[in-house]
């Protein structure tokens, strides 16, 4: 008996946004990436096209990162150097872009003043030559003032700049708009304030090309469902032409994988719970395939051994 | 919820006595203002203040005048179909015929010139002998028009069943029977026929007209309704179809709603 596949048909799609600039656009990046576009769910490759792959951004600081050594020692001495340590993971790891995290700024710790953090983005585009995507420390205040500046510092590269949130949007949403880059709007895992958020940044003059939806995502084990629910429910809206969630997504997973207490807690500590070196590959991997599957374009990763394992899933779901 | 703002009809004087003196001006404020007020499309009827041998004349200059101030597409309202098919072939957008009722004569001519300009269908749930009072022969009537839009190729999204409201101070025993052709025809087929009222009718010459559109278009849009000939520039109705929408999780709530439910 044959079976005809029910397929579902959806009106409209999920935008595309571009990365990074070339010189002839205004910038200084080798090529540029776009991400979104996909007209169905992800990967459903017989109800409609998944257009552009989803791409992984490896995670540099400018200071040393307190993470586990079984990572650091991956990156090894280029740590202490966020240039050189953005190199290795473009030539040796593989990393599609670059996420910048600028946690020196942080006026509890080493309070880089927003010069020294504009320097530093600037010898990290010098270094490399994929796109790049900055953000500033846990301290909104100081982010507004360093992103200004790091805005215009690298004005024309259409860096992805980040954070906006609902109650500090407006200052760095204008960097971006002067300055011609683009935004992610971080929303607190919950879609009516994602959608509100994309609405005021609009509303702000920014257009809903140049806004990426980051919705907060959590590791496997801790409410990764709930984030799968909140993306599905994006991802659909954006199918029906919710033109405020249409955005492609960002999931920092890098992060949220390495807090939970399975991804770095030795088996010493937890015998039953294996070897600590596959432990924390697989739980930073799984969750970023756990993502991949419900709609994120760009997944922010830290451990090299993880980005290898997830960049030959993304190849076999692409099919090619 | 697809708004068609009713405002440009030869019944209403300004805009009777525009066609009249062809004058321009009155046509093009209505639309210009329908749709800051949140209309989809702009339905166009010359009603009488036209005789019947002018209308084709008549549908060509007001879709023209129309498409000189306004990207929306256009609903063309008349029983006399030469004059909608001349305006059908000046359309700059696929526009909607209004309207097709279920008698096999009108199917024919309507149906075919559909497909030919991209067109989408208003279907009247009667026939010559009228509005039947009950859901049932409604549905039945919808049937007729489902199975025509099969038969000719017109996709079901463009097809628009209109259970027709009559005015509740004389027909009361009719609201209730509307709501429950709306349910029943979006069960017709799969993908389900769009439906449309024409709400304004509900309330005719009841003092508390607003009032009655309002309540009743929220009825009938949990009821399956997708679209309404109506009144776009009363604010609170345009708010129930988005507040409808919200209530019903057919959109995703944000603060800002009902301002980005009149976003294009």
């Amino acid at each position: 008996m044959s079976v005809a596949l029910v397929k579902e048909k959806y009106s409209s799609k999920v935008g595309e946004v571009v990365l990074g600039a070339t010189a002839e656009q205004g910038g200084t990046r080798t090529h540029t990436i776009t991400v979104g576009g996909d007209s169905a769910l992800p990967f459903l490759h017989f109800e409609g096209e998944t257009k552009n792959r989803p791409v992984i951004a490896m995670e540099v600081t400018d200071v040393v990162p307190s993470w586990n050594d079984l990572i650091k020692n991956q990156i090894g001495d280029v740590i202490n150097n966020p240039a050189a340590w953005a190199k290795k993971c473009v030539d040796d790891f593989g990393a599609d872009l670059i996420y910048l995290k600028l946690d020196g700024a942080n006026p509890e710790g080493e309070n880089r003043s927003p010069e020294d953090c504009a320097r530093i983005v600037k010898e990290v585009l010098a270094a490399v030559g994929v796109p790049l995507i900055v953000e500033g420390c846990d301290n909104a205040e100081k982010n507004n003032e360093i992103m200004a500046v790091i805005a215009e510092a690298a004005t024309g590269e259409n860096l992805l700049i980040g954070i906006a949130e609902q109650d500090n949007y407006k200052s760095i949403a204008a960097a971006a708009m002067v300055h011609k880059h683009t935004l992610i709007a971080r929303s607190p895992l919950d879609i009516n304030i994602c959608k509100q958020l994309n609405i005021l940044i609009h509303e702000m003059g920014l257009p809903l090309n140049k806004i990426v939806i980051d919705p907060t995502v959590a590791g496997l084990g801790f409410g990764i469902e709930y984030v799968y629910s909140i993306m599905e429910r994006a991802r659909l809206g954006a199918l029906a032409n919710d033109k405020m969630l249409s955005m492609p997504i960002i999931c920092t997973v890098g992060y949220e994988a390495n807090r939970c207490k399975e991804a770095y807690a030795t088996v010493e500590e937890f015998p039953g719970w294996g070897d600590l070196e596959d432990r924390g590959v697989l739980w930073e991997a799984v969750t970023a395939s756990g993502v991949l599957q419900v709609g994120a374009s760009i997944l922010v990763m830290r451990n090299p051994a993880a980005v290898t394992l997830v960049k030959k899933n993304i190849t076999d779901l692409m099919g090619k | 919820m697809i708004i068609f703002g009713e405002r440009i009809n030869g019944m209403f004087t300004d805009i009777g006595e525009a066609l009249r003196n062809k004058d321009p001006k009155p046509l093009q404020y209505w639309a210009v203002k329908q749709q800051e007020g949140g209309a989809h499309y702009l339905d166009v009827n010359s009603g009488p203040a036209i005789p019947s041998e002018e209308r084709v004349e008549a549908y060509e200059w007001m879709v023209n005048v129309i498409q000189e101030v306004s990207e929306l597409p256009l609903v063309l309202d008349s029983t006399n179909y030469n004059a909608i098919e001349a305006g059908l072939k000046v359309c700059k957008r696929p526009a909607i015929i209004n309207s097709c009722p279920a008698e096999q004569v009108k199917i024919e001519r309507v149906f075919p010139m559909a497909i030919q300009y991209n067109a989408g269908i208003i279907g009247l749930t009667m026939d010559k002998k009228g509005i039947p009072k009950d859901a049932e022969n409604r549905v039945a009537f919808a049937m007729e028009l489902v199975a025509a839009a099969d038969e000719y190729g017109v996709p079901m999204e463009d097809l628009y069943i209109d259970p027709l409201i009559l005015p509740v101070n004389v027909a009361q025993e009719h609201a209730p029977e509307v709501l429950e052709s709306l349910r029943q025809v979006k069960m017709l087929a799969n993908p389900a026929p769009r439906t449309v009222l024409g709400l304004s009718n509900v309330s005719q010459k009841s003092p508390d007209r607003n009032l009655i559109n309002r309540t009743y278009l929220a009825m009938a849009i949990a009821c399956g309704l997708d679209a309404a000939i109506m009144d776009a520039n009363d604010d609170d109705l345009v708010d129930v179809a988005a507040t409808a929408q919200i209530l019903l999780n057919r959109s995703v709530y944000a603060d800002s709603y009902l301002k980005v439910f009149r976003a294009r």
